[in-house]
């Protein structure tokens, strides 16, 4: 299939971009990747009347490392993430994601940015994001707002991203040395999106019970879920066989996931339960990071 | 392995030195689609090439109430619109049934629909545009008002008729069969042991990497048509074209370029495509259609959509007195053309049961319309159904009797020596080889060891599987397939052999090349039968103007009847270049021989004359011949079989799984087959064609579905929802072979292109279910999805 | 954000609009000039600005090598090079190309750089159809770029991204693993070469 027509502007600067933005609105769409935006396009299920091309934007590449915090530039691709020394030590959770997402040629030109700004419910960043309770930086040209991921991703390819705004940047909080994390996708193929997944973070006392927990899930909901009863059976407890098992039937008051193509409601629910299972052993055996 | 010496009539090796025959000579000729140089149609650049894209009916069953093309045909680009009647006046209906499946019957069905869609995606407009993107901007300006009539979608519904797709009809029954043997009713009553299971089969298709495509060329001053076709049977198409456009056949010319990939996908006649060859006719200039993606998914045939009861009965010992086969199968509204979608269910009752040696059998079948997309031949057309319902149901009895399924197939399996054999369902096996082939895969697979290691990891709760498929296999049909039913398809072919004056030797065949490399099969046999060396070999294929006439590649008949044709025309062509070496070196031909690329002395292999000097004779200098003599350098053969209706092969398969029972995943770990296709010709290339084959079969059992709404909507028409196998997830394949070479061709070689899909959901299957049989779970329905498994071992609903 | 991008569920009208996206008003069709690298040759052209890179380098500049099997970045056929990097070819807008430079299997070929893997290729029988080959073939490439010893497993993984019907990719595998061999010792060769110049101060035979 070949996409419709639509008009195209590359913009020198983000000024430019954000402009645009604001005279079009809903009938622009921004073109970075392209890895998502461009099959939409080919299949006709998108028929956007603007294209605004960022990709010539410096502004928003590269990584600033700043006290507590990693900044990633929203062009920065998946490539660039998967080579990163400092991802690979101030955010192993992003980085233990990367090699999921789909393959080489893709990688080298999807970006975080697109896939946070899609958030795909099966994507695999969103939830590392919530994860790790990172913040979007959105600017437009009413000026830039930082939103937390938990509020970042409201629904099915809903995100806080209003129609005249763009997503700049991501910004992490660096993992302490005391952090523990763990990330299992289920996928009929590798490459594939999830059919199910799960993203966590922990943080252990001394007699090795969970002091912090975040669970995030993907591929499980219309975007990437906490899971708060489940997290309130491990919370202050260590990760043991009983632990575990309060967990998983927690999760069910937790995740209500869609049937789907690949798999009804039930199934996706027992993978919740036997990745969560499999997750909560990875991080007690300290094998995560 | 047969000795050389066995082996009927085949070229006597102490005479020649270069017999290419059962060698791994690569494909030179495939050397530039190596470097991005084939030429696919859609490479192709005509002189006002105007391309086609259909408006195609977002119903799966509807009355067009009003269609309005004008605004579409005012758009950018945009050289004409036409509905179902203009293209009616061009393009005569046709009709999918046949002579020998007896009570067939189906609609009508116009190139583009008339009055009434049938199928979400039928073809209901044609859109003619100077560019394939100005052709899908105007179909966003047609305009089109339904009456939605019932959907039938469920084969059981479909059966039961209550709401009909076709109510001239009077049933949803496209084709009905049954067979009974005289003493079954006495063998299941002599059983000790019955065992009955139901398995069903997830409607698939062949995806093949290049899409479906057509570029036809009409020159109105001659009344003549060429057309460009990624089609397996060009000639076929020659008839077709012919008749339903009303040009004399001789005026057509089919021309077959670089195909990427066809698996019978591309043999049957589809309507948008003859749209397109009437559209050239109509506008008096090229016109393309290369479908896309999303249309490949929509319009493509698809198959095996089957939902079978099979119950064996035995005896305590094993011995198998019966089959017992109920087989229901759902097809789309219309009965395809020309081959009908009666075949494949035909095959399931014919080759169900196949490698044993029971004496009786009793089938039914229903073959029923719904308003999916249509069904028909693909890759092993038929076989993995009666395979996986026939080892299937094997296993189960295995099971029950508290046998070792290798033990038990040991039992039962057509003795080596019992040959030719009468099957049941009326089926006639020359000469088949499967005790041979199941010692050979035990020893392959180290089958004690496997089962060792299975108990071994058992004990610390890892869940392996080994599973068996024993299969037969339809190859080298004669006209029993379809020409007796009054099918005007070729089941000769032929090749034409010419020695070029520089001493190369040009090879013309009416078997043609998707890639399974059947033009080098046929390098190695003409150079072998003449006496060149392989580089002095050229082959063309897929050109009714110059190649022989003849049936095309289908059916795995390839190797087996271009390849014998090949094999006469070249010792023909020898003979004559002999005639020739004898006249200009006034020697006795019988002292004379063809070897690497010259006449020789055939006792001291002395150089006599090179073939190029030869060739300048005969060619430029024939006034230095004898008087009264006629060179003759050209010669050309056809063959066809005679003896037996189809030419089986017998092969068998295993399959060796881990189950991760928690998610209900399942590991390929390895695949073996021990395949007899007879003379093999070609090692390499052979048996890559049967991983690809098993491969193709494993994404029906494992992975491929497509699946329809209640309204028979697709829902999954996206290589990103629909799944194909991709390399990380396969296993690494064994290939071994026994040779039995058929007598009925001096060559000896059977087919081998659909082996591989025949036996591989059958082996994966039995696989799966030898791995939870501990836990007593059992998985029936393909694809096997983690779902599925999951289901089994009651851990989901 | 409202108007999201639909999963790619291809269902109910293919072609027909029922989603109730209104046909784009942007009238005629955009064009713009584009300056790049093809196969080393400098190329000026105006382009439709919603063609991408692969239909460009079909329909205008007949590079028909480089091939669509799906045109939704799943099967891989349509792979090139764009400033040394593997992309998707459809994934791509011709003039999201402008300064670029972009390879496909046709130079690659010529150049011989990928001489080793075709002959492997070849030798191995690790094509059939030949439609998916020229995007295997620079993927393999890049494959071989990236990871110095790749075990088969991790082979197949860095393949997984391209679709081949007709072998069983075990073909190609088995090749990928024989050029890597190759290369090795090609490399290998190579340094002995070199470490018998700076030896001696002569150079000496063993350039490859």
């Amino acid at each position: 299939m070949k996409a419709p027509s639509f008009a195209y502007e590359k913009v020198a600067n983000l000024e430019e971009a954000l402009q645009r933005l604001h005279e079009h609105g809903d009938a622009a769409r921004v073109l970075a990747g392209g890895q998502s935006l461009l099959p939409a396009l080919n299949l006709r299920l998108t028929h956007p009347q603007w294209l605004i091309d960022i990709a010539g934007l410096d502004a928003l590449r590269g990584e600033r490392l700043r006290h507590e915090v990693l900044e990633l530039g929203a062009l920065t691709t998946h490539r660039e993430l998967a080579s990163s020394a400092l991802v690979r030590k101030h955010l192993p959770l992003l980085a233990m994601a990367v090699p999921y997402v789909a393959h080489a040629a893709i990688r080298n030109r999807g970006t975080i940015g697109g896939s946070l700004a899609l958030a795909d419910p099966a994507a695999e960043y969103p939830a590392v994001a919530l994860a790790c309770e990172a913040s979007m930086l959105l600017r437009s040209v009413r000026g830039e707002r930082k939103v937390k991921a938990r509020d970042y991703f409201q629904g099915l390819y809903q995100t806080a991203l209003e129609s005249d705004e763009i997503l700049c940047a991501v910004e992490f909080p660096v993992a302490r040395s005391s952090e523990r994390f763990a990330f299992e996708e289920l996928a009929r193929r590798h490459g594939d999106y999830a059919m199910a997944g799960l993203a966590a973070r922990a943080q252990f006392d001394a007699q090795h019970r969970l002091e912090r927990l975040h669970l995030a899930f993907f591929a499980l909901g219309d975007r990437p879920m906490l899971a708060p009863q489940a997290t309130a059976c491990l919370v202050d407890q260590t990760i043991n066989p009983q632990s575990i098992r309060d967990a998983q039937q927690a999760l069910g008051a937790d995740l209500s996931p869609p049937d789907d193509l690949q798999a009804k409601a039930a199934t996706k629910l027992h993978w919740a339960k036997v990745l969560l299972g499999r997750v909560l052993s990875s991080l007690a055996s300290h094998q995560g990071a | 392995m047969n000795a050389r010496s066995e082996l009927p009539g085949l070229i006597d090796h102490s005479k020649t030195t270069n017999g290419y025959i059962g060698q791994s000579t690569p494909r030179t000729g495939a050397k530039k689609l190596l470097q991005g140089r084939g030429t696919y149609l859609d490479d192709l650049r005509l002189p006002r090439l105007a391309h086609v894209v259909f408006f195609r009916s977002p119903h799966a069953h509807a009355r067009i109430k009003s269609l309005k093309l004008d605004r579409a045909r005012q758009q950018a680009g945009v050289i004409a619109v036409f509905n179902g009647q203009d293209i009616a006046a061009f393009c005569t209906p046709w009709v999918g049934v046949l002579g020998h499946l007896k009570g067939i019957k189906s609609a009508p069905q116009h190139a583009v629909a008339v009055d009434r869609v049938c199928w979400q995606g039928e073809a209901v407009a044609a859109v003619v545009a100077e560019s394939r993107r100005q052709a899908e901007d105007a179909l966003e300006s047609i305009e089109a008002d339904w009456e939605l009539l019932p959907v039938v979608s469920d084969m059981r519904q479909a059966l039961e008729g209550k709401t009909l797709v076709h109510p001239d009809l009077g049933d949803n029954i496209c084709f009905h069969r049954e067979l009974k043997t005289e003493g079954f009713d006495a063998a299941w009553a002599a059983a000790d042991v019955v065992v009955e299971k139901t398995y069903r089969f997830g409607r698939h298709t062949g995806v093949c990497n290049e899409p479906r495509a057509i570029l036809a060329d009409y020159n109105p001053a001659d009344h003549s048509l060429t057309v460009y076709h990624a089609t397996q049977a060009p000639n076929m198409m020659q008839d077709i074209f012919s008749r339903h456009l009303d040009i004399p056949e001789s005026n057509i010319r089919v021309i077959c370029k670089d195909v990427g990939g066809s698996f019978g996908i591309k043999v049957h006649v589809y309507a948008d495509e003859m749209a397109t060859a009437a559209l050239s006719v109509m506008l008096r200039r090229p016109v393309k259609f290369q479908a896309d993606r999303a249309e490949s998914f929509l319009t493509d045939i698809h198959a095996r959509e089957h939902e079978a009861t099979i119950r064996l009965a035995c005896k305590r010992n094993g011995e198998i007195l019966a089959f017992d086969l109920e087989d229901l199968t759902a097809i789309g509204p219309y009965s395809v053309y020309p081959r009908t979608s009666g075949i494949e269910g035909n095959q399931v009752v014919n080759l169900t049961g196949g490698p044993y040696r029971h004496q009786q059998y009793r089938a039914k079948l229903d073959v029923v319309f719904t308003n999916k997309n249509v069904t028909c031949q693909y890759r092993a057309v038929g076989h993995p159904i009666a395979v996986a319902l026939t080892e299937g149901i094997v296993d189960e009895a295995a099971r029950v009797l508290g046998m070792d399924p290798a033990a038990l197939r040991r039992i039962n399996l057509i003795p080596d020596d019992h040959y030719p054999y009468s099957f049941p369902s009326g089926i006639k096996f020359e000469k088949l080889s499967h005790h041979q082939s199941l010692d050979r895969l035990l020893a392959l697979m180290n089958y004690q060891d496997l089962r060792a290691e299975q108990a071994s990891l058992l004990e610390k709760g890892v869940y392996r599987g080994i599973g068996l498929a024993a299969m037969i296999e339809v190859t080298n049909p004669s006209p029993a397939f379809y020409g007796v039913g009054g099918a005007r398809i070729s089941a000769q072919d032929g090749a034409t052999l010419r020695l070029d004056p520089a001493g190369m030797v040009q090879v013309l065949v009416s078997v043609t090349e998707q890639g399974q490399g059947t033009e080098a099969v046929f390098t190695q046999i003409a150079a072998t039968a003449v006496g060149v060396s392989i580089d002095k070999v050229r082959v063309i294929t897929g050109d009714t103007a110059v190649t022989p006439y003849g049936g095309g590649t289908w059916a795995s008949r390839g190797a087996g009847i271009g390849g014998e044709a090949v094999l006469q025309a070249g010792k023909a062509l020898r003979s004559n270049i002999l005639d020739i070496a004898a006249a200009i070196l006034q020697q006795d031909k019988a002292s004379l021989d063809v070897r690497d690329n010259a006449v020789v002395s055939k006792l001291s292999g002395e150089l006599k004359l090179e073939l190029a000097e030869l060739g300048r004779v005969a060619y430029f200098r024939p006034d230095t011949l004898p008087m009264g003599f006629q060179s003759e350098l050209t010669v050309t053969r056809h063959y066809t079989p005679r003896e037996y209706g189809f030419t089986f092969t017998n092969g068998i398969q295993a399959s060796y799984v881990e189950v991760d029972i928690d998610t209900g995943f399942v590991k390929l770990l390895k695949h073996w087959c021990v395949e007899d296709c007879g003379t093999v010709i070609n090692p390499m290339l052979v048996d890559e064609q049967i991983r690809g084959g098993i491969v193709q079969g494993i994404g029906g059992a494992m992975l491929e579905e497509c699946l329809y709404t209640e309204d028979a909507q697709l829902l999954n028409g996206s290589l990103a929802d629909y799944l194909v196998p991709m390399s990380a997830e396969m296993p690494d394949i064994v290939v071994d072979h026994v040779q039995t070479p058929t007598r009925s061709s001096e060559l000896g070689a059977k087919g081998a292109g659909e082996a591989g899909t025949a036996g591989a959901p059958a082996a994966v299957m039995n696989a799966i279910n030898d791995a939870l049989a501990s836990l007593g779970a059992n998985v029936s329905t393909q694809p096997f999805t983690p779902e599925r498994v999951l289901q089994a071992l009651g851990k989901v609903a | 954000m409202s108007d999201p991008i639909e999963r790619l569920h291809v269902s109910g009208s293919v072609h027909v609009s029922e989603s109730g996206h209104a046909f784009n008003a942007v009238r005629g069709e955009q064009k713009m000039p584009v300056r790049l690298q093809v196969n080393g040759e400098r190329i000026e052209r105006e382009v439709l600005v919603r063609q991408h890179l692969v239909d460009f380098l079909r329909e205008d500049l007949g590079l028909t090598g480089s091939h669509l099997g799906c045109e939704h970045g799943v099967c891989g056929a349509c792979s090139v090079l764009v400033d040394g990097e593997l992309v998707r070819g459809c994934l791509m807008l011709a003039v999201q190309a402008q300064g670029k430079q972009v390879q496909t299997i046709e130079a690659l070929s010529d150049s011989g750089e990928l001489a080793i893997l075709q002959q492997a290729f070849l030798e191995h029988n690790a094509m059939q159809c030949g439609f998916c080959t020229p995007g295997m073939l620079l993927t393999a490439r890049a494959l071989m770029q990236e990871v110095h010893a790749p075990s088969r497993e991790r082979i197949r993984e860095y393949i997984s991204g391209n679709y081949c019907r007709c072998t069983g990719y075990q073909a190609i595998v088995d090749a990928i693993e024989t050029a890597i061999k190759r290369r090795h010792a090609l490399e290998a060769l190579h340094a002995l070469g070199q470490q018998k110049v700076s030896n001696t101060g002569e150079p000496e035979g063993a350039s490859v």
